[in-house]
């Protein structure tokens, strides 16, 4: 039996970019809140200083700020007449685990979404006709518009101090900017980074082919910042430990750097770290959440009861606590009914290496997880799709992030696999390649999904959650065609070899691709396909809120960070508006 | 303490000093510093790692002879620079099997055990461990005689390849799953910190120019094209007190 612990107004189930944003924001708006974290209690003094932190083998290769597989894994299979497996190591994606969740391992990488993304079926059915999208895909509105977002974007990256160059204030293009992007009502908070070689080069190859390169908009940051919580953040030195490390040096937005002392500061606020959420708690109507059911370090279950449950774990985990929780209507791609777990997402990502003389020195090691130079030309709808029969697209740069030779010690194609000719080629051609990266949209279909595993459990007995998922048609012809573009801007950059490759099915676990899981919760309209209303509020229990990337009712070109920072201050600011002052559906069904 | 005899104090002592006083606290420090320097930019063998013998704690000796057989074929030594047995990647292996990887740390380990996809990945009950040592017994027993470390360099390769090729069942680990740990573990040992007990002398890292645990580049972000020349730095000498940060960044909280 639980121990029945003292109530308090706000539950936050994880305590990572969403979950330290709103526990914030709550507490100082005079709620009691208390963040219950899985993982461990971390912070950037003492725990991810240096030299500990620069060690790609324990971070990069033996993955030791992710979730533990040992305890929690996700099955997955690339279509329904399979059986689905563990992932039993993270390979394919990364989920995070601890304080500050996976905003601690990130790069920095720090995109808005398109205003077509947010009307993406209105607009493409607007632009193209009724009859132009593939009949698989189950694309959607998402019930929000890129206006009102657009404060919420705004807030988000003055949080983070990100660094960059627009391209759009207020509808006036600016140069140097990215000029496909929405509107922006000010510049970024900090200037570019430096362009490291790999950029610059890159930058002169897409000029010559008239393209419109800009400086990669960067949460590691290009000068000092002191952010509207009073929080200083330095600048980034290029150590290139960036993604599946901590940052040491302040110098990378994440929760510690950008928000959770301002949290930890308050009275109103609770930190429960080691504590594994369970579940969440519904009267006997199944319509109202009483709190949260956990087990502590100790192995010791408690219940929390809260007025409000706010579910801001990573995306994946998100659908899974509303399936174990029964919340939700479970998705079943048989009927199309049904949309928990409904249009799921990922990336599409592919990439092109170019093989330079041995006298042009890349210094692939003098990185950030953000810096480098990329073009916007091919992402979403930025270009007519109309001959080209698939909508989506994505952004192309040279972005290469670290030159850590465990991983990256790329070699021409007809390089033996092993053996001399490999050693030799590794030496020749280590500090003597750019690696490109096309980083595109990804559509939810009617098979592609999230349930619970049937089979698998975790270690506290509970079903794990089971992907089912492959790159649809539309997105493989994506990836060709902007692979083929990226192979043609390495042409123009002055190697001697470009390799190029675009994606191709199936969809495999056993290779990094991105952490970029979307969808399960997906926002929307209508309650026969979305699982929140437009404020994240869940149509079926309205005191519970769930944030982050699985409300995204299809992946963009690009990294989902930003759009879900903005859509946290967007939920936050309609809870501290609307629904504190009387709780309730925000949205009449 | 006043019963600690006098022989139990030096031990002591002795183990403290020998664990907190590492070799670059020592005066010739900058001189070493220095060597390595010049290693780092003429790139000799003259002055890199000296095949050292190793003190196997998971390898039995028929184990320890296939391994170092097998990683010699899958990066060898040339004229130039080291391979992977002069660069203690058979050690590097050796000590990670012995822990907490070898015995299946962040492997998830929960049955039923199926076969599935390629696209599933690692799909065995067997720890990295019981893999090696299943895997390495069911070979030396297929060979019997003709023992893997005896063979020509040429019949080596062909059974490497005739291992990664698969098809080979190897006491229940597929030869091809075999070979691609192997493989795994071999470039880790090569390009992991030295303080892994691979990468002997940061040998590989001098082969390609990675310059190691270096905390900052700022100042050389915009020098487009320029050679890196600098010796590399492991882990373990960033401990000496040489922690590459920008001296304007100290550690603290703001």
């Amino acid at each position: 039996m639980a121990e029945r612990l003292k109530p308090v107004n706000v539950v936050t189930v994880g305590v990572g970019m969403t979950g330290g944003i709103m526990g914030k924001e709550l507490a100082a708006a005079g709620l009691t809140v208390v963040g219950l974290e899985r993982g461990p209690m971390r912070d950037t003094v003492p725990d991810f200083q240096s030299p500990a932190g620069h060690d790609e083998l324990r971070f990069a290769i033996r993955k030791a700020l992710m979730q533990d597989n040992v305890k929690e894994a996700v099955t997955c299979r690339n279509s329904s007449d399979q059986t689905a497996l563990p992932m039993r190591r993270w390979q394919g994606f990364l989920p995070g685990t601890g304080l500050g969740g996976a905003l601690v391992h990130w790069n920095g990488q720090t995109y808005r979404f398109q205003p077509g993304d947010f009307i993406y079926r209105t607009h493409l059915e607007q632009r193209y006709g009724k009859n132009f999208v593939d009949s698989e895909l189950t694309i959607q509105d998402w019930g929000v518009t890129y206006d009102e977002l657009e404060p919420h974007y705004d807030r988000f990256e003055y949080l983070c101090g990100t660094s960059g160059k627009a391209g759009n204030i207020k509808g006036k293009i600016q140069s140097g900017g990215n000029p496909f992007e929405g509107p922006r009502s000010r510049e970024y908070p900090t200037p570019p980074m430096k362009e490291p070689y790999y950029g610059a080069l890159f930058r002169k190859g897409a000029e010559s082919l008239g393209y419109h390169p800009f400086p990669q908009p960067a949460s590691t940051l290009s000068q000092p910042y002191t952010n509207p919580e009073g929080l200083k953040l330095q600048q980034c030195v290029f150590c290139g430990f960036c993604e599946r490390f901590a940052c040491e040096h302040f110098a990378k937005a994440s929760p510690q750097t950008i928000v959770l002392p301002a949290a930890l500061k308050n009275p109103n606020y609770e930190l429960r770290t080691n504590c594994q959420v369970l579940r969440v708690n519904l009267d006997s109507t199944g319509k109202k959440a009483t709190g949260v059911t956990y087990v502590d370090a100790a192995g010791r279950e408690l219940e929390q009861p809260a007025d409000l449950v706010l579910i801001t774990a990573y995306a994946l985990n998100n659908v899974r606590m509303l399936l174990n929780s029964r919340i939700g209507k479970p998705y079943d791609p048989s009927t199309g009914e049904g949309a928990v777990g409904r249009n799921y997402a990922y990336q599409t990502v592919s990439g092109a290496t170019i093989f330079y003389d041995e006298d042009v020195n890349i210094n692939p090691f003098i990185a950030s997880g953000s810096s480098g130079t990329v073009i916007d030309e091919f992402s979403v709808d930025n270009f007519d799709h109309g001959p080209h029969k698939f909508i989506g697209g994505a952004y192309v740069g040279a972005i290469m992030t670290n030159g850590r030779p465990i991983e990256f010690h790329p070699t021409p194609p007809g390089t033996p696999a092993w053996g001399l000719g490999w050693k030799q080629a590794v030496a020749r051609h280590y500090n003597h390649s750019v690696v490109l990266t096309v980083h595109g949209s990804s559509h939810p279909t009617r098979r592609n999904y999230l349930d619970l595993d049937p089979t698998y459990k975790d270690a506290w007995g509970l079903p794990l959650l089971r992907v089912t998922f492959d790159f649809p048609d539309n997105d493989i012809r994506m990836s060709t065609f902007v692979t083929d573009k990226a192979a043609e801007i390495g042409r123009a950059m002055g190697g001697k070899i470009v390799a190029a490759a675009p994606r191709t099915r199936p969809w495999t676990t056993t290779v990094y691709q991105t952490t970029h899981n979307t969808g399960g919760t997906v926002m929307g309209s209508d309650p026969k396909t979305s699982v929140v209303n437009r404020y994240l509020q869940c149509w079926d229990v309205p005191n519970v809120f769930v944030v982050g990337a699985s409300a995204f009712a299809h992946n963009s070109s690009y990294n989902p960070t930003d759009t879900v920072g903005a859509l946290t201050y967007w939920a936050l600011d309609a809870i501290k508006s609307k629904y504190l002052k009387s709780p309730g559906p925000l949205v009449q069904a | 303490m006043a019963d600690l005899s006098r022989r139990a104090v030096i031990k002591a002592t002795g183990a403290i000093g020998a664990t907190l006083l590492p070799v670059g606290l020592a005066p010739n420090e900058s001189a070493a510093q220095e060597q390595r320097h010049v290693a780092a930019t003429d790139g000799g063998l003259a002055a890199g790692p000296q095949a050292q013998a190793t003190a196997y704690l998971f390898f039995n000796a028929e184990e320890a002879a296939f391994v170092e057989a097998a990683v010699a074929r899958l990066i060898p030594a040339d004229d130039k620079w080291a391979g992977a047995v002069e660069a203690g990647v058979p050690n590097y292996i050796d000590k990670q099997l012995n822990g907490a990887w070898g015995a299946g740390e962040r492997l998830y380990r929960s049955g039923p055990w199926q076969a599935g996809t390629p696209s599933q990945g690692y799909q065995l009950p067997f720890t990295p461990a019981e893999l090696f040592r299943t895997a390495i017994a069911a070979i030396n027993a297929e060979l019997k005689d003709t023992r893997f470390a005896k063979m020509s360099a040429s019949e080596q390769d062909a059974y490497l390849h005739s291992l990664e090729a698969g098809g080979k069942d190897l006491g229940g680990v597929p030869s091809n799953v075999f070979f691609a740990d192997l493989w795994e573990a071999t470039v880790e040992g090569f390009f992991s910190d030295p303080v892994y007990g691979g990468n002997r002398d940061m040998v590989a890292w001098r082969m390609i120019g990675f310059p190691g645990a270096y905390a900052s580049y700022y100042d050389l972000v915009h020098q487009h094209g320029i050679a890196v020349a600098r010796a590399p730095t492991s882990l373990a000498e960033d401990v000496h007190g040489h922690v590459h940060m920008d001296a304007a960044i100290p550690a603290h909280v703001p």
